[in-house]
């Protein structure tokens, strides 16, 4: 079987690779290019986990051939951190405790990086529906719900609700 | 789950995207959004021998007003027609139908010419197009052709496109002062297929009579439906509830739904009853108020 000369930009690095067309996109990142922090859980594009971002789009990446990524640019969760530390949405996932068991959380946070990208100051009702194609199973989503607006009032510089600021408070 | 070997193209142009068509026959399918085609080769529900990847072709996506026409892209993402400022604003139809597709990731790559060319009953366009009355324009080797929706859904997963032939574009005829449309869906969670789904579309002159009305239905028949002897009941009748509810007994006892995980067929028409009877108040309401 015929394989396909792709380059592929992830995080920032590109990499040219020869793959067979029916590799998916979450294998190439996971096995080809060895970043496991994009996950799979369901396979079959209901759960969200393998969320990535394409050329700055959220998808789900267990349903994307790697060789439709050819010519574009791949961010995963490992991008999502600077020299001067997390990333808003990760530290909001921290701070409002979004996460327990951190399956779902690297997907959460690739959908909500497009989210905030197009609606820099969400209310709850958009938040959830943002993140609707992503599942979670242990918090009940109120966490993360928080955590992105968290992350939303720290990105668009506005006063975070009341709600949150006491619960950072309470931690202190 | 990984699909069956099959070997790719991408070509550039509708042209030479045709001649592969032609080239490879029934061993090729058309790549375009790739979320249902993708999903049913990782279960080996579907094993083509050849992708023919089409979305590297260029001006395939786009929403337009253009003479007496809306003419949508056949690459058009849903992401772009929920977000399309036109669409919101004079089409409020699109509105309602694409946040109810799949999820925000799903939209961001699917597109409205793959979920009409997929042939599919339980998919949401398709209801929505017979309610719009819209046209297909498919591109093929003899040439471009206008197919009208009422002829283009001939089974399940069947439409009439020829193999070489690509959908490209959705004309729907600009509605005239007085329209308003309106989707709904009962889904069991996000992303689910319908339980059923009620598409409608209704144009009221001045004093309330119906002059136009189009009722399309999603995942009740083997193919997407029109609810033909509701229409006839509205069509140059004054608009009243109780004419409402006589045209939702109609599409309820007219559909013919299956029983599945979704419900039984006596709850599926219970459903299109009760969705027929809101799209068609809400559609009018939409009318009065001078939205399309």
């Amino acid at each position: 079987m015929a394989t396909k000369p792709i380059k592929v930009t992830l995080n920032g690095t590109e990499h040219s690779l020869e793959v067979e067309p029916r590799l998916l996109l979450v294998h190439l990142i996971r096995e080809n290019l060895s970043m496991t922090g994009t996950h799979i859980g369901c396979d079959t594009s209901n759960c969200g986990a393998c969320t990535i971002l394409l050329n700055g789009k959220s998808v789900k990446s267990c349903t994307v051939l790697a060789v439709q990524a050819n010519g574009k640019e791949v961010t995963t969760i490992e991008g999502m951190a600077t020299a001067e530390g997390l990333h808003p949405l990760q530290e909001g996932f921290r701070e409002m405790h979004g996460l327990q068991c951190g399956f779902c959380t690297p997907g959460m946070i690739m959908r909500a990086t497009e989210l905030l990208k197009q609606n820099t100051n969400p209310t709850e009702d958009e938040i959830r529906w943002g993140i609707s194609g992503n599942l979670c199973r242990c918090t009940g989503y109120n966490n993360i719900v928080k955590a992105i607006q968290y992350a939303a009032s720290k990105l668009n510089g506005t006063e975070m609700p009341a709600e949150l600021k006491e619960e950072v408070s309470a931690e202190e | 789950m990984i699909p069956e070997t099959f070997e790719y193209d991408s070509p550039s142009t509708l042209e030479e995207a045709i001649q592969l068509l032609q080239k490879h026959g029934d061993e090729a399918k058309i790549l375009s959004g790739g979320h249902s085609l993708i999903p049913m080769m990782k279960l080996r529900l579907a094993t083509p021998e050849r992708l023919i990847d089409i979305n590297g072709i260029p001006n395939l996506n786009y929403i337009k007003e253009e003479k007496d026409f809306l003419k949508i892209g056949a690459l058009t993402r849903e992401a772009d027609i929920e977000h399309s400022d036109l669409l919101k604003k004079k089409y409020p139809i699109f509105s309602d139908v694409t946040k109810l597709i799949a999820d925000p990731q799903v939209r961001n790559l699917s597109t409205i010419g793959g979920n009409l060319a997929h042939g599919d009953a339980a998919n949401d366009h398709p209801a929505v197009m017979l309610a719009l009355n819209a046209s297909i324009i498919a591109h093929g080797p003899e040439g471009t052709r206008t197919i009208a929706i009422d002829d283009f859904f001939h089974g399940f997963y069947m439409t009439a496109l020829n193999h070489a032939e690509i959908l490209t574009e959705i004309r729907i005829p600009i509605p005239g002062k007085g329209t308003g449309g309106a989707y709904h869906k009962l889904e069991r969670k996000v992303g689910d297929y319908a339980t059923a789904g009620v598409a409608v579309q209704m144009t009221l002159d001045g004093k309330g009579v119906c002059r136009y009305i189009g009722i399309g239905l999603t995942n009740v028949n083997m193919t997407p439906l029109r609810a033909s002897r509701s229409e006839k009941a509205l069509l140059g009748e004054k608009v009243t509830p109780g004419l409402i509810q006589e045209a939702a007994l109609y599409a309820s006892e007219d559909c013919n739904p299956s029983e599945d995980l979704r419900g039984s067929e006596e709850y599926k028409r219970h459903i299109v009853k009760v969705l027929t009877n809101r799209m068609l108040h809400k559609a009018a309401e939409r009318a009065m108020n001078g939205g399309a």
